[in-house]
């Protein structure tokens, strides 16, 4: 194999493998790197995605999909339940077969892909980033680019070995545990969250429907609280409580980065997609969608410029992403600094004043509108979304 | 012989096989502290300051602050 390509791609999550379609789909040539044994795996995921999300980039298929979702149901701390119908579908995948669908299209696009090989290190040309270091079993190694995305994760090290600061406040990293359990028995088209200070403080607690009566339970609380109790302190309480003695299929750690994206996501020969770059949304701690848009701006942008022989056409990408996402990412952050500063009594007083709406009248814009009664200041930061 | 960190002696363990490499704690080390690979996980002594932040963020638990120190 030659060990010099237009484009190199750190990581093939969701990210990484748009990134690498998208630049291979310019006929530029690329070489995606992974350091586990297998895309897709292991899964720390609560695996839910809006259709659109997922449209955008590959054409529904059930073996990826686990179940379909149409209602959220919010559950306050005092046990009152709110249910919300909503009419765009979304859906709790199969992620281990998502991931290695999605690397097939990069594949099919013409991109290579390497698993088991460890990115520990970037090459530089005057500044500029200029290829990678990585293991290969047990051998040490490089490969030559004149573009590098990086598309590592949560634990990305390569934005910070280019000079771009990536690591994340710990009071900002949502730190989770999640069990896969079967035996659950819980409405199949429901995403259930709960709140309050006993199940997730500065974070929620969910409980996803997936095929055969299957669950993914878990919570994610920031790091912040984490040093009281930790996530999975959390979580042996709450099996304890509503599901003691259900088999467990699997069970992961992991952390989502909950803050607005980088001010910085492309430097001389580097761009951040994905967790790497911090793209996940703040509020809702989702990053599959918006990491495949991430991804896939990343390698348009990266094809653009080796075609166009244009090296500073990569500098566009942060604009490019600000305007498409990275906006309203902003947004969603103030809400969540509102939301998870919401004491019990305020979440269970909204609960009920939600209760009090007709059934055919409940909508998140609703909720949210009861929510700013409770807690004005919010009302601000809703309004600069329309202006 | 205790391993040594950039401030002193190394006070952050990580507790053997217990770890599930989620990278929560290489996410939040302001030093870059951490080296995760696919099943293996270390704390590289030269860059730890000994600041807590990993303990804090492990979901499950398997960093430990040892005031006593690593033994290398
Ligand atoms: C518990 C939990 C629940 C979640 N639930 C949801 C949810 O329900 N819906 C949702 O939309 N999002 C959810 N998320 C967030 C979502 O999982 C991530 O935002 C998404 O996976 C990010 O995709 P990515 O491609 O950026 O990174 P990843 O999917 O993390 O992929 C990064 C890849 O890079 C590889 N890598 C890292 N370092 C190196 C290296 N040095 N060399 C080579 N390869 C490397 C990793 O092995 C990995 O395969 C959840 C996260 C967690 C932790
Ligand atoms: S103690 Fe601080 S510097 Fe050391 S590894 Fe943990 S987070 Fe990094
Ligand atoms: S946060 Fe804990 S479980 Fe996750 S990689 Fe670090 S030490 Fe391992």
């Amino acid at each position: 194999m030659t060990d010099i390509f237009d484009i190199i791609v750190v990581g093939a999550g969701p990210a990484g493998s748009m990134a690498a379609r998208f630049a291979a789909e310019q006929g530029v040539s690329v070489l995606m790197l992974e350091k586990d044994r297998d895309v897709g795996y292991p899964v720390r995921c609560g695996e839910a995605i809006s259709k659109k999300g997922v449209e955008e980039f590959i054409p529904l298929d059930e073996k990826w999909i686990s179940s379909k979702i149409s209602k959220f149901s919010l559950n306050s701390p005092d046990g009152t339940e709110v249910v919300i119908e909503f009419n765009d579908s979304g859906f709790i995948l199969e992620r281990r077969i998502f991931d290695y669908e999605l690397a097939k299209t990069a594949a099919n696009a013409g991109a290579l892909i390497l698993t088991r090989a460890y990115v520990n290190g970037l090459l530089f040309d005057d500044n500029r980033v200029s290829g990678v270091k990585y293991e290969f079993r047990g051998e040490q190694k490089e490969a030559r680019a004149k573009i590098v995305i990086g598309a590592d994760g949560v634990e990305s090290r390569i934005g910070r070995w280019a000079g771009i600061e990536t690591f994340t406040d710990f009071r900002d990293m949502e730190c989770c545990v999640q069990v896969t359990a079967s035996n659950i028995k819980i409405d199949p088209g429901t995403l259930y969250f709960y709140f309050g200070k006993n199940v997730a403080p500065g974070g929620y607690f969910w409980v996803f429907p997936k095929a055969g009566c299957s669950a993914n339970i878990g919570l994610g609380i920031s790091g912040y609280e984490g040093k009281k109790k930790s996530a999975l302190s959390y979580l042996n309480d709450f099996m304890e409580k509503n599901y003691p003695e259900v088999p467990v299929l699997t069970s992961i750690a992991g952390g989502v980065p909950s803050i607005p994206t980088l001010k910085k996501i492309s430097a001389p020969g580097i761009l951040l997609a994905g967790d790497a770059g911090r793209q996940v949304n703040p509020l809702s701690g989702g990053g599959i969608a918006s990491g495949m848009i991430g991804g896939s701006i990343a390698g348009r942008i990266a094809g653009e410029s080796i075609k166009l022989n244009k090296p500073d056409h990569i500098l566009t990408y942060d604009n490019e992403w600000y305007e498409r996402i990275g906006k309203r990412h902003e947004i969603y952050n103030r809400l969540k600094n509102g939301v998870y500063n919401f004491d019990d009594e305020r979440f269970n007083k909204i609960a009920k004043s939600f209760s009090n709406v007709s059934a055919d009248k409940r909508s998140l814009g609703k909720l949210f509108a009861i929510a700013l009664v409770n807690h004005p200041l919010l009302l601000i930061d809703i309004m600069k979304v329309f202006i | 012989m205790y391993r040594q960190a950039k401030t002193g002696k190394l006070l952050i363990e990580i507790l053997p096989g217990k770890c599930d490499f989620c990278g929560c704690c290489v996410g939040v080390c302001p030093e870059d502290a951490i080296e995760l690979k696919e099943a293996e996980i270390s704390i590289i002594d030269s860059l730890c300051t000994n600041c807590s932040k990993c303990v804090w963020s492990c979901p499950i638990e398997v960093i430990k602050f040892n005031k006593e120190g690593v033994l290398a």
